[in-house]
């Protein structure tokens, strides 16, 4: 299998997708089933690659990139950008999670279309965004990432503007009254988009600098980390770019005070909307962070540590703050995501293998828990037909099942030890108490780490909260006689396996750390030396 | 005099490879460090695990809808813990299993399980309690809406405990130890119904999250100081002086391990939510008051007792004294809550809180064979008065005394095996708190002269809490099996199946206190002190029975029973004896529960979920939203502006949207209307303009 070994493998599980988003266009409208097993199977096939790849991989040498593409691919020769992609131990798993992630979602379509029902089209965009999720996280040159980075943007936009929330948004001091939907994705949309402007910014600068030292201008990720830890990049244009990634990066994880989108288009969007910004989408800034702003910029990453790690923080208790006063299921879950976020930074903030490790375990355990917690969310709002908390209520009687499933994400998404979330969460914790030397400012970080384990008190608080007001007590007298039915077939079939990674990766972490921990210790070894 | 002394020299440093001596010229060697019988002992941690998982899947169609199973899977640790238990008694036990489940930077993280003293006491106590529970608990459940999910969550209850005793590691300790918390959780609530019963589950569960992140601070401060997570390599550091950064941080370590060891052993002031855990099953709180839950914090304090102890001389003694404190305040001012409850199980309760008082403060004291056998024994004798205080309101269909009296007659099992559990819980000899009770309060007097002079203060405190305790379990008894009855039920004898375990449990009532007699037999001591690293920690431990003390404390405790009889057997909680006892400012301070519950619902948990969670909510709606929207409506106009300005180009762009937008299909055409192209277009010129100015400047 030597063409899967030198790109071509993963040349396949970036673009398959692509190739079924083709397939299903040219599928009639009216054919459905057509429609959904061909985007399924092209699913199912690109996860099987994965799982391959998965497989094959060399964890012994988990901070090589592997399976790649040769790096002088020439793709556009005019600015010297390749086609040059490949997975390592930190990249895998976030492959293999949005392979993963992009067949539970279309099975759960399989029977749960939102309104204005079409599945042609948000098939094809479920394939597009799965080909542009994947491509970032097996760019290694920086205009194929910001390319993938932004692919992801517009079919989530137009998911999230044609088939999301009617209801209206009313927007505070300007008294504006618009639909969620389109405010929402508006929101999204631009707000993305301005923070990549300055990311691109950073990546055009990157490029021209590049030439002083290499004589010739690179995109490559990996020569300007090799650049970066030469220290060639330094004062001013170094701050000056990672102030630009920052804000790129920043904006989509997305860490306080640049958050405010994500409450609208979570809330806003359709169920695997919400499912596939929470599990993967707001995954590409931390990752990015971990790839690109650390490697190229390793001193000016340093530099800005304290300040990432004090707005991780912020974001922690103010997200779970939020959550305390919402009595919209989704928009908790979707607030509860910017303290979840804020554990990842902190850990990436610290600088040291632990805290990364923890990030990536985060990350991953994120899109497990808080996919599962939209996508119950989804269901149950589809059955209430409401996500007002104070008119939910004694769930447990009037479907079970359902319950019992909310419970376990629940318990999950409040970092319960033996579950997946718990890891992120602990170690994040632990790594702040002894952050990177380098940064100088451990006693800074101390207190986070105390305000932070505060954070994981918040979290349980509205988690139980939640838990209380939709699980239990009796019934509003509103759903009397109503007849309620308790998880489906293809809603077993979507949430089992998430349930299952829950607890394998919780009762296991090897499943990540082994892939990671290497990866990890290389690319700071090569940030910071020593 | 010194019968500690001659078990100094066997004191021994296990770690997984086996044993190594610890300086001392004698070693003990324990008689078994291998073999199937230790190296299969996971299987103690794992069978209960998995009922719990079966009985939801199939719980059922299974015999007796899930009981059979959950009995079985207990009785098995039972068993085991009863075979390891007696070859630790006779040989001596020492092994530790581990298996890697990763690797993150230096740090190992591993599963295990720990086959030493201290662990097996605690899977023979929860196996045999467990067991006893388990089998009054299918009498006592019959008919409930949700027997099968309550032996499931009652098997997921008794395996986190057994996840949190057989750690090797402070990893698997947290794991287990909010698995428990959890299974807590669903317990309480069993009753989800009714939104009290939730509530008291959420404060179980929150109050205990608190203390949890001072757990988990303590255990990552710890962690990284030694370099690894095991308990072994900790101790291993103390003992042998070489503690570097753990000597710089040991105060914070110990002091927020022991904020989490508060939380669970509901120390003052953290005790709040246990008596609320009543709302929960009657088999439930015997469980969680005797074997596990509560002890968790007292067992993680003997397990890192070297820490604690200081043996190497690193550390400052500080936190000892703060343990001290907190659990001589905490049997004091927590027995007196009990004398005025109605609610039988809340009397109870408060008891459970002043005896775990005293354990904590005989670990305080450095007295860790006391702490612990008084765990042991408060375990039997706690079982026992909760499930006979079960089988009475089973018969009363009432939790409250007011609605009981003179049941003595009408349930003489329920009654003598209850009055056996008041005598060994108020410390009459021959029964088994007379024992451990004493040896805890010889300890701080022994503490006291050995040079830590709060001991003294809290010896006090301890003698007075002898008196307490005496004076509301004679209350409770002469209220419910004395006098007329006052309910309008028809009580009469609980069935067989809750009869039994009571005497079974009261047989260990009064026998338990005999493992341990100082100067007779010592047995409960080497079973611990030999199969746990111990250099030096001996030497803080009383070592006799304090003949002056022991006499004090048994006069003060009867003459307790007798003042406590006088006011209540006769007239038994008449208006006229409540007045009588109504002392101003004291009673209403005791039955507002010194106003801590009231001042963490109005002082903190009404002020984060309301005011505070709003002003955040606000905030992020209307200013940090608020500038974003800003931005928003300054680009539109904007727009508009240059609309006028250069027709030409924003109709070029407007149209060029739509063109795309038309390719795209018709839908989008449908619901996305011109306004929203326009306004995307419109910012979408708005960041390149701002990527121009940049390259440019």
């Amino acid at each position: 299998m030597d063409w899967f070994e030198n790109g071509w493998g993963l040349s396949l599980i970036v673009f398959l997708p692509v190739v079924g988003a083709a397939v299903v266009l040219a599928i009639p409208k009216a054919k459905e089933e057509a429609l959904k097993w061909v985007a399924l199977l092209f699913a199912l096939a690109t996860l099987a690659l994965a799982v391959v790849l998965a497989v094959r991989f060399d964890y012994s040498a988990a901070d090589a990139y592997q399976f790649a593409t040769a790096p002088d691919t020439t793709w556009i020769a005019a600015i010297n950008a390749n086609f040059h992609i490949g997975v390592d131990g930190i990249s895998l798993p976030m492959v293999v999670l949005a392979a993963f992630i992009t067949v539970l979602v279309i099975l759960y379509s399989w029977n749960h279309w939102p309104e204005p029902h079409n599945p042609k089209l948000l098939l094809v965009f479920v394939l597009i965004l799965a080909a542009g999720m994947t491509g970032t996280f097996v760019a290694l040159d920086l205009v194929l990432f910001f390319l993938f980075f932004e692919v992801v943007l517009l079919p989530m936009y137009f998911m999230i503007g044609i088939w999301g929330d009617r209801g209206i948004r009313e927007v505070p001091v300007f008294g504006w009254k618009i639909e969620m939907r389109l405010y929402a994705s508006l929101k999204f949309f631009v707000f993305t988009l301005f923070g990549s402007a300055f990311m691109l910014l950073g990546f055009i600068a990157l490029y021209f600098k590049s030439e002083e030292v290499l004589g010739y201008r690179s995109f490559s990720m990996i020569e300007l980390s090799n650049l970066g830890a030469a220290g060639a990049f330094t004062g001013t244009f170094a701050f000056l770019v990672f102030l630009g990634l920052f804000l790129g990066f920043a904006v989509k994880v997305p860490m306080w005070p640049l958050h405010t989108w994500l409450p609208d288009a979570h809330t806003a969007a359709p169920t695997i909307g919400s499912v596939i910004l929470a599990a993967i989408l707001l995954k590409l800034g931390t990752y990015a962070f971990i790839r690109i702003a650390i490697p190229i910029l390793p001193q000016e990453a340093l530099r800005w540590a304290p300040f990432i790690g004090v707005l991780a923080v912020i974001g922690i208790i103010y997200g779970s703050l939020a959550c305390l006063a919402q009595s919209d299921v989704k928009r908790l879950i979707a607030y509860s995501s910017v303290g979840h976020m804020g554990f990842v930074m902190l850990g990436i903030a610290t600088m040291t293998d632990i805290g990364i490790n923890a990030a990536i375990i985060g990350m991953v355990a994120h899109g497990l828990i808080t996919g599962l917690l939209f996508f119950i969310a989804g269901s149950m709002a589809h059955r209430y037909h409401t996500r007002d908390m104070r008119r939910l209520g004694g769930n447990m009687l009037l479907m079970p099942k359902m319950g019992l499933l909310l419970g376990f994400a629940a318990m999950a998404s409040l970092g319960l030890p033996a579950l997946a979330g718990f890891w992120g969460e602990f170690m994040a914790l632990l790594a702040a108490f002894n952050p990177a030397e380098a940064i100088g400012q451990t006693p800074l970080f101390r207190g986070l780490m105390v305000i932070g384990a505060i954070g994981t008190v918040l979290t349980a608080g509205y988690m139980l909260y939640m838990l209380r007001n939709v699980n239990f007590g009796e019934p509003a007298e509103e759903w009397s006689g109503t007849e309620f039915h308790d998880v489906d077939r293809f809603e077993w079939l979507a949430w089992a396996p998430l349930v299952i990674g829950t607890i394998a990766l919780g009762v296991f972490p090897k499943i990540v750390f082994g892939a990671t921990n290497d990866a990890v210790v290389g690319l700071l070894q090569k940030a910071f030396g020593g | 005099m010194s019968f500690l002394a001659t078990i100094l020299p066997q004191i021994i440093l296990a770690t997984e490879e086996g044993v190594e001596g610890s300086g001392h010229t004698e070693e003990f060697v324990p008689g078994i460090t291998s073999g199937p019988l230790v190296e299969y002992a996971w299987l103690i941690v794992v069978v209960p695990l998995i009922a719990a998982f079966l009985i939801v899947f199939f719980g059922k169609k299974s015999p007796f809808k899930g009981w059979l199973m959950a009995w079985l899977s207990i009785a098995f640790v039972a068993v085991y813990g009863t075979i390891l238990f007696i070859l630790n008694a006779t040989q001596g036990i020492v092994y530790y299993g581990q298996v890697e489940i990763a690797r993150i930077g230096d740090l190992v993280l591993e599963w295990g399980w720990s086959v030493d003293g201290l662990s097996i006491m605690m899977y023979f106590l929860v196996g045999v309690v467990g067991t006893l529970v388990f089998t009054y608990a299918k009498s006592y459940m019959e008919g409930d809406v949700r027997f099968t999910w309550f032996f499931a969550s009652f098997s997921l209850f008794a395996g986190g405990m057994l996840v949190l005793v057989s750690a090797p590691n402070l990893i698997q300790l947290i794991v287990g130890w909010e698995l428990v918390g959890v299974a807590s959780y669903l317990l309480i609530g069993h009753y989800w119904e009714d939104y009290d019963n939730v509530d008291a589950a959420n404060k179980a569960f929150m109050v205990n999250k608190v203390a949890d992140a001072g757990l988990f601070l303590g255990a990552i401060i710890m962690a990284v100081s030694v370099g690894s997570f095991r308990f072994n390599d900790v101790i291993d550091v103390v003992v042998k002086g070489e503690a570097g950064p753990l000597s710089q941080y040991a105060f914070w370590a110990g002091l927020l391990l022991f904020i989490g060891a508060m939380g669970k052993s509901a120390q003052f002031p953290l005790h709040v939510w246990l008596p609320d855990a009543m709302a929960g099953p009657t088999p439930v709180s015997a469980l969680m008051h005797a074997a596990t839950m509560v002890t968790a914090g007292v067992y993680l304090l003997g397990r890192l007792f070297p820490f604690y102890i200081d043996v190497s001389g690193l550390f400052a003694g500080d936190v000892r004294n703060i343990i001290i404190v907190v659990g001589g305040l905490t049997l004091f001012l927590t027995g007196f809550l009990a004398i005025v409850q109605d609610d039988i199980k809340k009397v109870l309760a408060y008891s459970t809180v002043s005896q775990l008082g005293y354990m904590v403060a005989a670990m305080g004291a450095g007295a860790y064979t006391a702490g612990l056998f008084h765990l042991f024994t408060h375990a039997f004798f706690k079982a026992l008065l909760f499930l006979g205080a079960g089988s009475v309101i089973h018969a009363v269909h009432s939790n409250n005394m007011s609605d009981m009296g003179g049941l003595r007659k009408k349930m003489p099992i329920t009654f003598w095996t209850f009055i056996i559990g008041t005598l060994a819980l108020i410390g009459v000899f021959p029964f088994a708190g007379f024992f451990s009770k004493d040896e805890i309060l010889a300890s701080m007097a022994f503490a006291g002269e050995s040079g830590q002079n709060v001991a003294n203060f809290i010896l006090i405190l301890g003698i007075a809490g002898a008196f307490i305790t005496a004076f509301y379990m004679t209350r409770l008894v002469a209220l419910t099996f004395f006098g007329e009855y006052k309910g309008h039920a028809h009580p009469h004898e609980s069935p067989k199946m809750m009869a039994y375990p009571l005497i079974g449990l009261a047989v260990f009532a009064l026998t338990a206190g005999w493992a341990n007699i100082p100067g007779v037999y010592n047995g409960f001591t080497e079973w611990l002190a030999t199969r746990v690293p111990l250099t030096g920690m001996g030497d803080h431990e009383a070592t006799g029975f304090d003949w002056p003390l022991v006499l004090l404390t048994s006069g003060i405790v009867i003459a307790s029973v007798v003042i406590g009889w006088l006011i209540y057997a006769k007239d038994a909680e008449t208006q006229a004896a409540r007045d009588r006892l109504r002392i101003p400012v004291l009673w209403p301070l005791f039955e507002n529960l010194y106003y801590i519950d009231d001042f963490y619902m109005s002082g903190i948990v009404r002020p984060t979920m309301g005011p505070l969670a709003k002003l955040v909510l606000w905030i992020d709606m209307n200013i940090v939203d608020g500038i974003v929207n800003a931005i928003g409506a300054g680009s539109i106009a904007t727009a508009k502006a240059v609309r006028i300005t250069d027709e030409n180009v924003v109709d070029g762009m407007y149209n060029a949207t739509g063109a795309v937008t038309g390719a795209t299909g018709s839908v989008l055409r449908r619901t996305f209307t011109g306004h929203i192209q326009q306004y995307a277009a419109f910012s979408f010129i708005g960041v390149l303009v701002i990527v121009v100015l940049f390259i440019v400047f």
